[in-house]
């Protein structure tokens, strides 16, 4: 394994986080902070979540190998609804500060909306996830060693920065569209959040065949992008201004 | 390797917990709606009495006669700058972090047993686990000790006046980190990489490097390389802890020097609350050398200020030491964080003629850095679960800086800054290595993602 798999891993699992760090929130520190906290919150749950696997996998028979693979699927189920239950969490405490901020100020409004608030909460979930999953084997990527060496897939340190990619940016959109949903009490939004995420996690459990988890989250991760553009105001409309006032070079307004 | 007492000495003036003499203003007044720091700024230069006029109508929380808009904008303002403090705290805690990280991870010497200070003499190489966790509490205790007897003896020099003494300390102290240590870390850098060098060009490195430092920190200096050399002496004090602290003592003395700090610096008999008060009381900024300072108007005006503030020049006003750069503050205030308010009361009164951005610094004591970065760098060197645990860490470390500070807001006092992010530290830590390490090893082996 060489420098150039750290480095090419790196930037594919790490490349769009980063860049909508340093364009969108690096220069805001309201933003950074909110970003922190959400990466805290989602440390949070991962640490509840283990604790109940570790103490379910202590008190069961460590030699069935079977059991211990159901319990670690059961782990990852309760791992997934935990995390989404932190980002309702986070969601009330988000929306506490903002109210309070907002009874402050001197207009009544808030210097930061609850879909900017959406956004950097939702990539703080998404980049203590993405670092989280990524960062050790990085770390091993630098290391000797021969991938696939029994007889497993070539493929693992590429396939998991893509995936890790994938469920960063997931984790974005996600975030949008369930702060939407609890703004506009559409709780079948947020139903629709926790299914997506059980289904994109429960399609890792078809790795190694990697054709089985790539494709379909890749095209959930898509789709929830367009999701999330059109719920917090995007339209074609949008976009068209954006791009014939790029083009134009003019400076003619663009709609936020 | 048996270090000597001096080190031990300024690493204990590091971390004993004083907080500025800064009188308890803080820059955020969130409830009450008045920011006297904002209202100085805002109304134009006024004098520092006026400051502490408004200082004590915040205390009695008693609104001033403004309009409420003035009031919600200075809110609105001070909420802005609150968290504006905060990243400007947040960066050199990475930054910190980052270069212990870095160096634990690349350079072997500093995670490589090699004997132990004389503050811990009880070996942990015992046979049975009851006895090494009685030599780390036996540790601790001695360690804690010295750090109290260090913390008191340097409260009664400074209520003594006994400032030369204190000074010729601190600058024996940043010597010794500056030369000295500097030049065993970059003796360990270059075997790690296989660098070949020569005495005179080392020789000459070593000395412009601890000479520039001596003059920024000590003296005048930018205030962007004062800060990094404060980062950087931090961050070699870290490795020393590192590498000279046995594990279990290393976390047991966490935990207790985050309680020291909670009582030195809350009790009202605290040693650290007791030299605040002192400086307060005589209208003094702290020593130099030991809080790292983020504010930023200060570059702005610093020529103009000693221009000005040099043919006044006396020992112990407080004018001087603010028109010099900023680490002249008198007094250890190592993990406290305290809003820069009399300072800036004292330097708006001297720069009616520049034009300011109104910003407002806040302090965080270099005891403070030291110890988040011997947590982030222990985690990092003994930890099993590798990068989980250190970031795990480190995110709670922030997040704790992050809630002291929100705490300082609404206080408006010096607060310590070790307990929060420390309890949060060890808690990740230790639940990190042990719980989640297992689970994202199996997750990953079997590539599962949640």
């Amino acid at each position: 394994m060489t420098v150039a798999v750290f480095f090419g891993c790196s930037f594919i699992a790490f490349g769009p986080a980063f860049a909508l760090f340093i364009f969108t929130i690096a220069r805001d520190p309201l933003r950074v902070i909110i970003l922190i906290a959400g990466a805290f919150f989602w440390l949070l749950s991962l640490l509840l979540s283990s604790l109940v696997w570790f103490i379910a996998m202590k008190a069961s028979n460590d030699k069935d190998q079977q059991l211990q693979r159901g319990l670690l699927i059961f782990g990852v189920m309760f791992s997934v609804l935990l995390q989404e239950v932190f980002r309702f969490a986070y969601y009330k405490l988000l929306r506490k500060a903002s109210d309070g901020l907002a009874a402050l100020s001197e207009d009544e409004r808030s210097h930061i909306s609850v879909q900017q608030m959406a956004y950097v909460a939702g990539l703080g979930f998404g980049i203590m996830s993405g670092a989280f999953s990524m960062i050790n084997i990085l770390a091993d990527s630098l290391g000797p060693g021969i991938v696939g060496i029994h007889g497993e897939s070539q493929y693992f340190f590429l396939t998991s920065a893509f995936m890790t990619m994938a469920v960063t940016l997931l984790h974005t959109f996600w975030g949008v569209v369930f702060f939407d949903g609890c703004e506009n009490r559409r709780w079948w939004v947020i139903a629709v959040v926790v299914a997506l995420h059980l289904l994109v996690s429960g399609l890792t459990f078809l790795n190694p065949i990697y054709e089985g988890s790539l494709p379909p989250a890749y095209v959930i991760l898509v789709s929830m992008a367009v999701w999330a553009f059109f719920s917090c105001g995007g339209s074609l409309q949008n976009i068209q201004q954006f791009l014939t006032c790029w083009k134009n070079d003019a400076g003619s307004e663009v709609a936020s | 390797m048996n270090t000597s007492g001096s080190e031990e000495e300024f690493c204990n003036e590091r971390t004993s917990l004083m907080t500025t003499e800064s009188p308890p203003v803080s820059s955020y007044h969130v409830e009450t709606g008045i920011s006297s720091l904002e209202d100085t700024q805002t109304k134009g230069r006024r004098p520092i009495t006026n400051e502490s006029n408004n200082r004590e109508a915040d205390h009695e929380g008693e609104s001033v006669e403004r309009d409420s808009t003035a009031d919600s904008e200075d809110e609105e303002m001070s909420l802005k700058y609150g968290a504006k403090h905060v990243i400007m705290l947040f960066v050199p805690v990475t930054l910190c972090m980052i270069v212990v990280i870095a160096t634990i991870k690349s350079v072997s010497f500093y995670t490589e047993k090699g004997g132990q200070l004389i503050y811990t003499p009880f070996t942990e190489d015992t046979t049975s686990v009851g006895q090494r966790l009685l030599n780390s509490v036996l540790n601790t205790l001695i360690m804690i000790s010295v750090i109290v007897v260090m913390t008191i003896f340097l409260v009664v020099l400074y209520k003594y006046r006994c400032y030369k003494f204190i000074h010729g300390w601190l600058i024996l102290s940043s010597l010794m980190l500056l030369f000295w240590f500097s030049f065993m870390y970059l003796g360990e850098v270059f075997k790690t990489y296989n660098v070949a060098m020569d005495y005179p060009t080392l020789a000459l490195v070593i000395w412009n490097f601890g000479a520039v430092g001596m003059v920024c920190i000590h003296w005048k200096g930018p205030l962007q390389l004062q800060q990094a050399y404060l980062i950087m002496i931090s961050a070699l004090m870290a490795l020393v802890f590192i590498k000279y602290l046995p594990e279990w003592s290393a976390w047991v003395i966490l935990g207790a020097i985050s309680v020291y700090d909670l009582i030195a610096v809350l009790c009202p008999k605290g040693p650290l609350r007791m030299l605040v008060e002192t400086a307060q009381e005589r209208n003094e900024p702290i020593f130099p050398a030991l809080i790292y300072s983020s504010a930023m108007i200060w570059m702005v005006g610093m020529t103009e200020h000693s221009a000005v503030q040099q043919p006044s020049h006396q020992e112990t006003n407080s004018d001087e030491e603010v028109g010099q750069s900023h680490h002249d503050n008198t007094e250890d205030n190592r993990n406290m964080v305290v809003p820069e308010t009399e300072v800036h009361g004292a330097q708006s009164r001297t720069t009616s003629a520049v034009e300011l951005e109104e910003e407002r610094g806040i302090k965080l004591g270099l005891g403070d850095f030291i110890f988040y970065s011997v947590l982030v760098g222990k985690a990092s060197a003994t930890a099993s679960g590798d990068w989980n645990t250190t970031l795990a860490c480190f995110v709670a470390i922030l997040i704790g800086l992050c809630l002291t500070l929100l705490l300082l807001a609404i206080f408006k006092k010096a607060l310590p800054a070790l307990p929060i992010s420390i309890t949060f530290g060890l808690v990740f830590y230790f639940s990190t290595d042990n719980l989640v390490r297992p689970f994202m090893d199996n997750l990953a082996a079997h590539q599962f993602y949640i």
